[in-house]
C-alpha cells in the first residue's frame, strides 16, 4: 500500500471562515447586519410626523433685558470734589472706556518730519548701518577707497585665498 | 435699537447690571444678598478681589455690597459677583459703613446715569461727596456731615418730580446758605 497523500485542492467554504479563531468580538460584517436589523425594528415602532419639513425662520429680533447698552449709562460709582480720590480715578478710567471707541475714528496725526527729509536721512542711515556689518577687510578697503581718489581701484572681487605652492 | 421705557419701582435682576445689595445671611461659602428682587441673590465669598479660601473677605450680615449679576433669569436664583471678568474689583465690593442708603424708582436711576445728566453735575458742584447708584433703585450717599448727606439724598429723591428750573432754584438756595 502506497502511502501517498493526495491533496485535493482545498476548497474554502463559507462555514470555515466563520470559525472563530482568536476572535473575541463579532465580525464587522455580522455587526453591521445586527445593527441594520435593530434599526428596522426601531423604525417600525417609531412614530413620526408625516409633515413636510418646516424650516426655522431666522429671527431678526435680539432680546436684551438690560438698559445699560440701550442708553449708554455711566459707571454707577462716583465721587465729587475729591471726596474719594480712588473713585475719581476710576470714574475717569471707566468713562474713558466708552470714549475710546469714539476716538478710534480720529484722523492721522500730521507728520513732524516731511517725507523728503525722511528719504534723505534714510539714505545716509543705510550706509552707516551697513558699514557695521562689513568684515574687517572690507572696511579697510572702504577706507582706502575714500581716501585716494586718483589711485587705481583694486579689483575688489579677488579674495585673498590660499595659493597652492607650485612644485 | 428699540427699547420699552417704563416707570417702575420693582427691580427684576438682569445679567450684567451693577447693583447695591444688602447681605442678609451667611451660609457656608456663600452670602445671601437682598437686591430688591423677588429672590435673594447669592454671592460667593471668592467673588471679591484678592479673595482665596484662606483669605476670606470681611463681610458681615448687614453690609452693603456693590456688584453685578452673572446669572439672572427667571428660572434660576440670581448670582452676583464683586469682580469683573478679568478678576479686578473696579470699584465693586463692600461699601463703607457710613453713609445713607435710600430707594428711588428705576427710571430716576437711568436718568441720573445718562451721559449728560445735569442733576449729578450740579450736585457735584455743591459739596464733596461720594455716591453709588445701583440699577435696582438703591442709592448710597456719603458726605462729610450728616446734614450734607441728608440734603443730597433729599434732592435726589425730589428731583424726580421737579422740573429743571425748580431744581436749579433749590440748589441755588442751598449754595447760598
Amino acid at each position: 500500500m502506497e502511502l501517498g497523500c493526495t491533496h485535493s485542492p482545498c476548497q474554502i467554504n463559507a462555514g470555515s471562515v466563520c470559525i472563530r479563531f482568536m476572535q473575541r468580538g463579532l465580525d464587522s460584517e455580522t455587526k453591521k447586519q445586527l445593527e441594520e436589523e435593530e434599526k428596522k425594528i426601531i423604525s417600525e415602532e417609531h412614530w413620526y410626523l408625516d409633515l413636510p419639513e418646516l424650516k426655522e425662520k431666522e429671527s431678526f429680533i435680539i432680546e436684551e433685558r438690560s438698559f445699560m447698552p440701550c442708553e449708554d449709562l455711566l459707571y454707577g460709582r462716583m465721587s465729587f470734589k475729591g471726596f474719594n480720590p480712588e473713585i475719581e480715578k476710576l470714574m475717569i478710567q471707566m468713562n474713558s472706556r466708552y470714549k475710546k471707541e469714539e476716538i478710534e475714528a480720529d484722523d492721522k496725526m500730521e507728520a513732524d518730519v516731511s517725507d523728503e527729509e525722511m528719504a534723505r536721512r534714510y539714505e545716509s542711515l543705510v550706509g552707516t548701518i551697513g558699514k557695521k556689518f562689513l568684515k574687517k577687510r572690507d572696511r579697510h578697503e572702504l577706507q582706502d577707497e575714500d581716501e585716494d581718489e586718483n589711485s587705481n581701484l583694486r579689483p575688489s572681487n579677488v579674495k585673498k585665498m590660499f595659493l597652492k605652492p607650485q612644485d | 435699537a428699540y427699547w420699552v421705557d417704563s416707570q417702575q419701582k420693582r427691580y427684576v435682576p438682569v445679567k450684567g447690571d451693577p447693583i447695591i445689595g444688602i447681605v442678609t445671611a451667611k451660609a457656608g461659602d456663600i452670602f445671601k444678598v437682598d437686591v430688591g428682587g423677588s429672590e435673594q441673590a447669592s454671592l460667593s465669598y471668592l467673588a471679591f478681589e484678592g479673595a482665596t479660601k484662606r483669605n476670606r473677605p470681611n463681610v458681615q450680615v448687614g453690609d452693603l455690597v456693590y456688584g453685578q449679576f452673572i446669572v439672572a433669569n427667571k428660572d434660576m436664583e440670581p448670582e452676583m459677583v464683586c469682580i469683573d471678568s478679568s478678576g479686578r474689583a473696579n470699584g465693586m465690593g463692600i461699601i463703607g459703613h457710613e453713609g445713607l442708603l435710600f430707594k428711588v424708582s428705576l427710571g430716576l436711576i437711568r436718568k441720573l446715569l445718562a451721559p449728560n445728566c445735569e442733576i449729578i453735575q450740579e450736585l457735584g458742584q455743591l459739596y464733596p461727596f461720594e455716591i453709588v447708584l445701583g440699577m435696582n433703585g438703591r442709592i448710597w450717599v456719603k458726605a462729610k456731615t450728616v446734614q450734607q448727606t441728608l440734603i443730597v439724598a433729599n434732592i435726589l429723591e425730589a428731583c424726580e418730580h421737579m422740573t429743571s428750573e425748580q431744581r436749579k432754584q433749590a440748589l441755588a438756595k442751598l449754595s447760598e446758605s
